[in-house]
């Protein structure tokens, strides 16, 4: 970061609107490389689409047709146009919400991916709140403390948040804490009996059952969530409190700061307001990272745990070849996950004035 | 021993070939000193070897059946129990090195290079080769790797020559965008204007000149990427998607371990262990390389 000479001048009328103008432009900017990203997006969903192997006019018409009939479901189907033709088509479908039929459900992939999609955001928040929760204050110590149990320990743990296989965790956790132990609840949102007594509101069962004053299934939705969004809320405690440390350090590392233990400041404050406080923004791109990152992760989890989500949807879609089920999840994912890491980008070029330039 | 010593460490080298030599002691001495790094380079190694002579240190064929001792726990004549049909899980976690050496060798022989070219490429021609070849990467690099991998599996078939294509799929864009930040910091200098002066074409200086001061920050990279390959292809093998049956892939025996977990525990977390601890040694051996290769990023660490 280039050194800039700061005059304190106050800021006039022509100043505010350049300035204004500058983040128009800057917002502008973003929209274009959003919309660019989804574009492409698209691109690669609609080209994975098309290299498909199995021919997707003989799965309609069986391989016994005749070549008129075979020819006919072609045209039907719009594969006679020029690729671009058909890519603008499929854009155009998805805009307007045509994922397809499943081919497994039946449905219209968008039902599907409405009804599974608030399943995977449940598992997913619970998960990086607890990682935030716990993340972000071992980062603190560790960075606090060098070299002590809590510094080592955030080592070791962001070294096994690389290395350890997600589904693994998850079936040693089911072994352990639901088998052996019996602290948790199975597999499943809840236990069988309460399936389907709750009203979906929000699709969030723990809203759900709170608004409906079912406290039962509250408490037995809490109890199966509490091991798959543990596992994943390691991934991210683990990751989060490494970032935080690093960051933390490098404050330390700064003269204000000695400035303010030179003047007399206390250890909690120095700590806190003016160490913390800096990074505090750097931590929202962090957690919008880790937090997407959790949305990916949830696949391989919601597969172990049997969770009704997206990343379930995916996998059994998968399995079954349903190729527009598993495009519209990709596509769906895939937004999500895009749109996550681009806001976080921008709140942090909005809230740091550093990134601004 | 002491006069190639000196040799070696001369700082004034006679030849190409001493002043290659010397650094790359200076390296392989540097990497010696760091523990954790030959931790991981030794666990690499084991990897190896036991990929190379899996016949020889198997005590069983990681296919051969033996329904009499099903789901057997961990023993001395089995060390890591047996599965449901009698296999020795030790010898098929042995085999099993081949399959997960053989899938992070490719996705690295195949990704690193169109990685490197594409950058290289970008960054030396800039202008809107440049902006088209980024803006490329950049989709990719913004896409979530995982779920790209499974779509690009879903559309191609399972098997385990797919899962490779598909991970490389999403693991070029990285390698792509270290070669063009390299590309740009030296483009302008005096030794590629040189070789340009005497007639050199854009491919030859590429390819001869710029690819090859890529390379230590490549192999970095690439070393701290196989946790995550091997955690990709174990995620698709164990989904179905990757190597199939009766292969003795380590993701694939998680899920086939899945259904005895609450009693056989020991048939899926033997494989598991495996796995992290391959990948643990390949994180270990990129940190080391780091520091060594690179003292400006690992002095943050």
């Amino acid at each position: 970061m280039a050194f800039e000479p700061s005059v304190n001048k106050k800021i006039s009328g022509p100043a505010l609107i350049g300035r204004a103008r500058d983040s128009a432009l800057s917002l502008a900017s973003f929209a274009v490389v959003l919309a660019g990203t989804f574009l492409g997006l698209l691109a690669i969903t609609f080209f994975i689409g098309r290299v498909v192997p199995i021919d997707p006019v003989l799965s309609v018409v069986g391989d016994r047709a005749t070549k008129e009939v075979y020819e006919a479901a072609r045209q039907a189907m719009g594969l006679d146009r020029p690729l671009i033709v058909q890519f603008f088509s499929y854009v155009g479908d998805v805009l307007t919400g045509d994922l397809g039929n499943s081919v497994s459900t039946g449905r219209p992939v968008v039902d599907d991916l409405a009804r599974v999609f608030p399943a995977t955001l449940e598992m997913a928040t619970i998960g990086i709140i607890i990682g935030v929760l716990l993340g972000v204050p071992m980062g603190v110590l560790a960075a606090t403390r060098q070299g002590s149990w809590i510094d080592q320990l955030i080592r070791v743990l962001g070294l096994l948040g690389y290395s350890v296989p997600a589904f693994w965790l998850g079936l040693v956790g089911l072994a352990v804490f639901y088998a052996g132990l019996g602290w948790v609840a199975g597999p499943g949102r809840v236990d069988i009996f309460y399936d389907g007594l709750l009203e979906p509101v929000t699709g969030l069962y723990l809203i759900d059952s709170a608004l409906a004053g079912e406290w039962d299934i509250f408490w037995n939705a809490a109890d199966h969530l509490a091991l798959p969004a543990s596992i994943l809320g390691f991934f991210s405690l683990a990751y989060i409190a490494r970032m935080t440390r690093s960051f933390m350090l490098d404050q330390l590392g700064q003269e204000y700061v000695t400035t303010a233990r030179v003047k007399g400041v206390s250890e909690r404050r120095v700590i806190w307001r003016h160490a913390f406080y800096p990074i505090r923004i750097q931590l929202i791109t962090v957690i919008g990272l880790s937090y997407a990152a959790l949305l990916e992760g949830s696949v391989m989890i919601e597969t172990v745990f049997s969770w009704p989500g997206i990343g379930n949807y995916l996998t059994t879609a998968l399995l079954n070849a349903d190729m527009n089920a598993v495009l519209g999840a990709t596509l769906v994912i895939g937004a999500v996950f895009i749109m996550i890491n681009k806001v976080s980008d921008v709140l942090y070029r909005i809230l740091d004035p550093r990134a601004r330039r | 021993m002491t006069a190639l010593r000196t040799w070696l460490l001369d700082d004034s080298p006679a030849s190409r070939l001493q002043a290659n030599l010397g650094r790359a002691w200076r390296v392989w001495s540097a990497l010696l000193r760091n523990p954790l790094a030959v931790v991981g380079g030794l666990i690499i190694l084991v990897l190896v070897v036991m990929a190379v002579f899996a016949p020889l240190i198997a005590p069983y064929s990681p296919i051969g059946q033996d329904l009499a001792n099903r789901l057997t726990p961990p023993s001395a004549a089995h060390w890591m129990g047996t599965d449901e049909l009698g296999r020795d899980i030790y010898s098929r976690v042995v085999y099993g090195a081949r399959i997960t050496l053989l899938i992070v060798t490719m996705v690295a022989v195949i990704a690193a290079p169109v990685g490197l070219v594409i950058g290289a490429v970008s960054g030396y021609f800039g202008g809107w080769t440049d902006r088209i070849l980024m803006g490329v990467t950049d989709i990719f690099l913004s896409m979530p790797k995982l779920i790209l991998a499974l779509a690009f599996v879903a559309a191609l078939g399972p098997g385990i020559e797919n899962a490779i294509i598909a991970i490389a799929i999403t693991a070029w864009p990285v390698y792509a965008r270290i070669a063009r930040a390299e590309t740009i910091t030296f483009r302008d200098s005096e030794f590629i204007a040189a070789v340009r002066l005497q007639g050199a074409s854009a491919a030859r200086v590429i390819l001869r000149h710029v690819l090859p001061l890529c390379a230590s920050s490549t192999i970095i990279r690439v070393t701290l990427d196989m946790a995550g390959i091997i955690l990709t292809a174990a995620g698709l093998g164990f989904l179905g998607l990757g190597a199939q049956p009766p292969l003795p892939e380590w993701g694939a025996m998680i899920a086939r371990g899945r259904n005895f977990i609450l009693d056989q525990w020991w048939v899926a977390t033997m494989p598991g262990f495996a796995i992290i601890l391959v990948s643990l040694g390949f994180c270990f051996l990129g940190d080391g390389l780091r520091d060594v290769l690179d003292p400006k990023q690992g002095g943050k660490q």
